[in-house]
């Protein structure tokens, strides 16, 4: 009896999120069908859900006729210089704050920490003026130094990891005539892998996304990114559905790729921030 | 206590000096500088000019309109966005608690809206709410449904942007819930379930009270994400038709990045703070009365 009626919520719970996940995935699905349809097909009424046969012009064209190849690039360059700055610099402070006994490194951390609560979008006029006057307005670096200079939940995230990490590591790696950096570079970062990717992918996908930040640096066009070309996109194709969908493809494929490669410690790695939190 | 020694702090220092001047340059300098611009009249040329509370009375008074729209919105925004989040990962969540097949299935594809990025995907649901070929149109039309301008009706324009939204966030919180209801011990519902109580008494007395710290965590989460909404609502609505989807964001970057008015967009910024300041505050006050931290 028990067992029967397990059985059944069982069914009914699959059912459901079955339901769910592919109402989820469905906005995806209707992005590619229509990058993959003939431009005059989206004008058609009403709309088919399988299009055949299917035609790869959206995709030449936004590679042949827009910036978008260049955005590609651009998108790219700033995530992953990003990422690798990010990922040293914190993980650099994760060490000190873990494992080196300094003065008031408590009031330091928590310092670090607090950054996390105010939201960086209100700095967001001071910052540019801050910038305008140094001469970094149309330039990348705007969009970069920040996080890499200052990133408390980087910090944060690393620094627990690394109060875990054994000290008989660090003391035979002494013994061995290794300096701070030294075990640094060659113990704890080896060590620390879990965290690192996740905060990595964490910063590529923050970085690929950023919309705001670029809105606002970027002037010329050969600079823009992704998100910045696909906003200008929806002004200058409005009925072309298959022009723009294909752009969103392009956008999204690289994240859904890292996703589904890093997803188990990227899952791991954010239900970890909600417990703790 | 060991004595600290001096390459020890050297070093320490050294290895956290780059945060430290991160942090001085690009959160506590901006901040200071905010707060003077605030009193201010500047357009990023020429030198700023003190005026008092001049920008406050403009900000409230002048143009108060928009502003205040703005805010009407973003509290609308969050009666919808928040509650929807929050019942439906929680639910989710509830159903996926147990063994299932293909449970790595649900939570990779719950979660996919999340990590794409949100220009791209607003631009997805521009085309979905299409008001002529768009696919939810379509779907109205066959349950006799006619005429819904999602976009350009000010009356349906902010449930456009609410649904999205709901979309794109339910599968993150749904993780998070996810690992606070793994952490809750079987033993609870083994003994509710011998002492009778039913599917529902168990929900409400033991998951309830056991997942509340996530619960909050979610809350104070998504509100701080409905105070930043900009880029999806941007790309989807432009903030209109009518100003009926502009945000406090919108406002802040039309006055500072447009108009160049760096004073009146400061001000919008520190209310910007205080809000959500206070809002976190609030909250924090009254979880006293239903979080239940146990150690």
């Amino acid at each position: 009896m028990k067992n029967k009626s397990e059985k059944a919520k069982r069914i009914l719970s699959s059912a459901i999120l079955m339901f769910a996940s592919l109402g989820m995935l469905f906005p995806f699905f209707w992005m590619v069908k229509t990058a993959l349809m003939p431009n005059k097909a989206t004008l058609t009424y009403p709309p088919k859900l399988i299009e055949w046969p299917i035609v790869f012009d959206n995709f030449i064209k936004v590679f042949t006729s827009t910036g978008l190849s260049r955005a590609v690039l651009n998108s790219l360059f700033i995530a992953v210089v990003s990422t690798a700055g990010v990922l040293f610099f914190t993980s650099l402070a994760a060490y000190a704050f873990a494992k080196i006994r300094f003065r008031r490194s408590g009031f330091y951390f928590g310092m670090i920490f607090a950054t996390m609560l105010i939201p960086s979008q209100i700095l967001l006029i001071p910052m540019y003026v801050l910038f305008a006057k140094i001469g970094w307005v149309d330039t990348y670096l705007p969009l970069i130094v920040p996080q890499v200079m200052i990133n408390g939940y980087g910090v944060f995230l690393i620094r627990q990891f690394m109060v875990g990490i054994p000290d008989s590591y660090i003391e035979a790696a002494k013994l061995d005539g290794l300096g701070h950096f030294g075990i640094y570079w060659r113990i704890m970062l080896p060590l620390s892998k879990p965290p690192l990717i996740t905060l990595g992918v964490f910063t590529f996908i923050g970085n690929w996304n950023n919309f705001f930040g670029a809105l606002i640096y970027l002037d010329s066009e050969e600079k823009f990114t992704l998100p910045l070309l696909m906003n200008i996109f929806r002004s200058q194709y409005t009925v072309e559905w298959g022009t723009l969908m294909a752009g969103a493809t392009i956008t999204v494929l690289p994240l859904i790729v890292i996703y589904l490669f890093a997803q188990k410690s990227f899952i791991e790695g954010i239900a970890m921030t909600g417990v703790k939190g | 206590m060991k004595k600290i020694s001096r390459t020890e702090n050297l070093y320490g220092k050294l290895f956290i000096a780059p945060q430290l001047i991160g942090m001085a340059l690009f959160v506590i300098l901006p901040l200071c500088f905010a707060l003077y611009l605030s009193f201010c009249d500047w357009n990023l040329f020429g030198s700023p000019k003190w005026v008092g509370f001049e920008n406050f009375r403009l900000v409230f008074g002048f143009d108060g309109d928009v502003f205040f729209k703005s805010i009407k919105n973003t509290v609308v925004f969050m009666a919808g966005i928040v509650p929807l989040t929050m019942v439906f990962s929680l639910s989710l969540a509830i159903l996926a608690n147990r063994e299932l097949r293909f449970l790595n299935f649900y939570k990779s594809a719950l979660f996919m809206p999340m990590i794409t990025s949100s220009v791209a995907i607003a631009m997805v649901w521009y085309w979905l709410f299409a008001p002529n070929l768009g696919l939810i149109n379509y779907m109205l039309e066959l349950c006799g449904i006619t005429g819904i301008g999602w976009l350009t009706d000010p009356k349906w324009s902010k449930l456009a942007v609410i649904l999205m939204t709901v979309w794109q966030k339910t599968g993150y919180y749904f993780i998070i819930f996810l690992a606070g209801l793994k952490g809750i011990s079987r033993t609870y519902y083994e003994a509710a379930q011998l002492d009778g109580a039913s599917s529902w008494q168990q929900f409400t007395h033991i998951t309830l009270p056991q997942i509340s710290p996530v619960t909050f965590f979610v809350f104070v989460m998504l509100v701080i994400d409905v105070f930043n909404m900009f880029g999806e609502a941007y790309v989807l609505t432009r903030g209109g038709p009518v100003y009926s989807t502009y945000t406090l964001m919108m406002y802040i970057y039309n006055e500072g990045m447009h108009y160049f008015n760096l004073g009146k967009a400061s001000v919008a910024s520190i209310v910007l703070i205080l809000l959500a300041g206070s809002i976190s505050a609030m909250q924090f006050y009254l979880s006293g009365k239903w979080v239940n931290y146990e150690k």
